[in-house]
C-alpha cells in the first residue's frame, strides 16, 4: 500500500503541493485526475523520490521511503514519464530492455531482447521498431516504447504519467485495456494520470482529484458521476464555467 | 559598508561552489570503487574521448611544434643562439605547451560534449528515468567518463608531445637547415625523465578535471535548452580556467621543489 501524509512540495513560491494526502490500496488502479499544472507528474515523483518534499511523509507498505534501501525499493516500480524519457543514445529494444540487460534483474541478451520485443508488441509495436533509434519515432510511438520501458520487469507498482496523450482513439483503447490487464490479470498496483475520461472509466478503481495542491475529491469510480464535488463536476464534464479558475 | 557585504557574498558563493564541486568529485571517486561497473559505457567512453581525439591533437600539436621552431629560431638568431631549436622545442612542448594545449582542446571538445549530452538528459528526464530503472546516474554517466578521460588524456598529451616536437623537426630540417640525425640526437639528450613525467600527470589532472566540469554542469543543468546551454557553457569556461590554474600548480610541484 502507498501512503501519502500531509505532503508538500514547492518551487521557489509556487506551492505546487500543500498537504497531499493519498492512500492506494495494492493491487487496485488508481487514476489521478487534474488541471494541468496542479502538481499531478511531481506528485508521484515524490513518491519514487525523484522529488523530495519538504513536509510530510511517504510509506510503501508501512515503511518511509527516505529509509529504505534505494535498489531494492525501486527495482519494485516502473514508471511511464509524460515526455516520454526514452535514452536516445540506445536503441528502442536497449531501452525497452534497459534493466533485464543489467544490475539485478539481468537476464542474456538474447533472452532480454525477446522480452523486449514481446513487451513492444504488446503496446502495439512491430518487432522492426526495435532496432531503430527513438529519434526516428513518432510522438506516440515514443510514449508506448517508454510504456513497454515502464512494464518490461514485470514490477509490482507502476506509475503512468499520461499513457494515452498523442494517442489516436483506437490505439489509446487498447493502451487502456492493457493497463486494466496488468492490474487484473498480474496484480499490479497502478497509478495513472490522465486527462482523458474514457482512460479514467477504462482504467480506474479508485480515482483522486488533484486541486489546488490537496486532494480535493477521491473515491471509488463508480461515485465520480455522482460526487456532490462542483469541482470534480465541472472537470469530469470539462465544463469552460464553474469553480476552477481558468486564465483566458 | 556595501563594498564589503558584495566581497563576503561573492566569497560565500565562491567556497560554496568549490564545496559543491568537490563534494562531486568526492562522490565520483567513491563510485569508481563500487559495483556495479559498466564496461559498455567504458568502452563507448574510451572511443569517445581517447581515439576520436587524436585528430584535432594531432593537429593542434604539429602546428604548435611547427610555429614554435620558426619563433625560437628567429628569437634565438639576435644572440646567435639558433642552435638551441631543438632543445627549446623538445622542453617547450613536453612540459607546457603539450599538455596545456591538449587539456584545452579535451575541454573544448570533450566537455563541451558531455555537459551537452547529460544536461539534455537532465532535462528530458532521461536521469530521472535511469534513477527508476536502478540505475544510479554518477555511476552509469560519470564514472566512465572520467575514468577514461584521466586514462587516455595523458596518452594524447603523450602523443602531442611527440607530434609537436615532430613539427618542429619538420620545419627546422625542412626550412631552418638543421641536421636531421643531430636534431633528434639533441632532442632525446636534453629532454629528462622528470619532464616526462609532469607533462603525462598533467594530462592526467587535466583529463580528470575536463570530464568532472562536464559532468558536473551536465547533471546540475538548468530547465529547457536555455540551461544545456548555460550549462556547455559553463563547464569549458570552469574546465579551461581550472585546467590552467592546475597546470600552474603542478608546474610549480615538478619544476621549482
Ligand atoms: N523542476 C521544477 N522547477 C520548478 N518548477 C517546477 C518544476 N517541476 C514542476 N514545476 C512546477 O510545478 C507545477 C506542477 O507541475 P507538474 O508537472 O506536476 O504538473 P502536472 O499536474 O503534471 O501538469 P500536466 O497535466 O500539464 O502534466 C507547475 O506549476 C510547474 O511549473
Ligand atoms: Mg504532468
Amino acid at each position: 500500500m502507498i501512503k501519502l501524509d500531509n505532503v508538500h512540495k514547492s518551487f521557489g513560491n509556487n506551492h505546487v503541493l500543500r498537504g497531499v494526502n493519498l492512500e492506494v490500496k495494492e493491487g487496485t488502479s488508481t487514476v489521478i485526475i487534474g488541471g494541468s499544472g496542479t502538481g499531478k507528474s511531481i506528485c508521484i515523483k515524490t513518491i519514487l523520490g525523484l522529488v523530495i518534499p519538504e513536509q510530510g511523509t511517504i510509506t510503501v507498505d508501512g515503511i518511509d521511503v527516505t529509509k529504505t534501501n534505494r535498489d531494492i525499493f525501486l527495482a519494485r516500480f516502473g514508471m511511464l514519464f509524460q515526455g516520454g524519457a526514452l535514452f536516445d543514445s540506445l536503441p528502442v529494444w536497449q531501452n525497452v530492455a534497459f534493466r533485464l540487460l543489467r544490475g539485478s534483474l539481468a537476464k542474456p541478451k538474447g533472452e532480454a531482447r525477446a522480452i523486449a520485443i514481446e513487451k513492444l508488441r504488446r503496446v502495439g509495436l512491430t518487432p522492426d521498431v526495435a532496432d531503430r533509434f527513438p529519434a526516428e519515432l513518432s510522438g506516440g510511438m515514443q510514449k508506448r516504447v517508454g510504456l513497454a520501458r515502464a512494464i518490461a520487469a514485470d514490477p509490482e507498482i507502476i506509475f503512468f504519467d499520461e499513457p494515452t496523450t498523442g494517442l489516436d482513439p483506437i490505439m489509446a483503447g487498447i493502451i487502456n485495456d492493457l493497463i486494466r490487464e496488468i492490474v487484473t490479470e498480474m496484480g499490479a498496483t497502478t497509478i495513472t494520470i490522465t486527462h482523458d475520461m474514457t482512460s479514467v472509466r477504462t482504467i480506474a478503481d479508485h480515482v483522486a482529484m488533484l486541486h489546488g495542491g490537496k486532494i480535493r475529491w477521491a473515491g471509488p469510480v463508480s461515485d465520480m458521476d455522482t460526487a456532490s464535488d462542483p469541482y470534480v463536476d465541472q472537470f469530469i464534464h470539462g465544463r469552460a464555467k464553474g469553480p476552477i479558475a481558468s486564465v483566458r | 559598508m556595501k563594498f564589503l557585504a558584495a566581497i563576503g557574498r561573492t566569497t560565500l558563493i565562491i567556497l560554496a561552489a568549490i564545496g559543491r564541486v568537490s563534494l562531486f568529485a568526492w562522490t565520483t571517486l567513491t563510485h569508481l570503487l563500487r559495483t556495479p561497473f559498466y564496461p559498455r559505457e567504458m568502452g563507448f567512453a574510451l572511443l569517445n574521448i581517447g581515439w576520436l581525439s587524436l585528430p584535432v591533437v594531432g593537429l593542434t600539436a604539429i602546428f604548435t611544434g611547427g610555429a614554435l621552431a620558426l619563433q625560437i629560431y628567429s628569437g634565438g638568431a639576435r644572440f646567435n643562439a639558433e642552435a638551441v631549436v631543438p632543445q627549446i622545442v623538445a622542453i617547450g612542448m613536453v612540459r607546457e605547451l603539450g599538455p596545456v594545449l591538449v587539456g584545452l582542446m579535451i575541454a573544448a571538445r570533450v566537455t563541451s560534449s558531455i555537459a551537452a549530452e547529460i544536461a539534455t538528459m537532465k532535462v528530458t528526464e532521461q536521469i530521472d528515468a535511469l534513477v527508476t530503472l536502478s540505475t544510479h546516474p554518477m555511476k552509469y554517466l560519470t564514472v566512465p567518463r572520467v575514468l577514461a578521460a584521466t586514462v587516455t588524456v595523458p596518452l594524447l598529451v603523450g602523443i602531442g608531445d611527440i607530434i609537436g616536437i615532430f613539427g618542429g623537426y619538420a620545419v627546422a630540417t625542412g626550412t631552418l637547415g638543421f641536421n636531421k640525425a643531430a636534431y633528434v640526437q639533441n632532442t632525446i639528450d636534453f629532454l629528462q625523465l622528470r619532464d616526462v613525467v609532469s607533462s603525462l600527470t598533467k594530462g592526467a589532472f587535466f583529463g580528470f578535471i575536463a570530464a568532472l566540469m562536464g559532468c558536473y554542469f551536465g547533471m546540475n543543468s538548468g530547465r529547457g535548452a536555455q540551461g544545456v546551454g548555460r550549462a556547455t557553457k559553463g563547464s569549458v569556461e570552469a574546465a579551461a580556467v581550472l585546467i590552467l590554474a592546475a597546470n600552474f600548480v603542478l608546474t610549480g610541484v615538478f619544476f621549482s621543489l
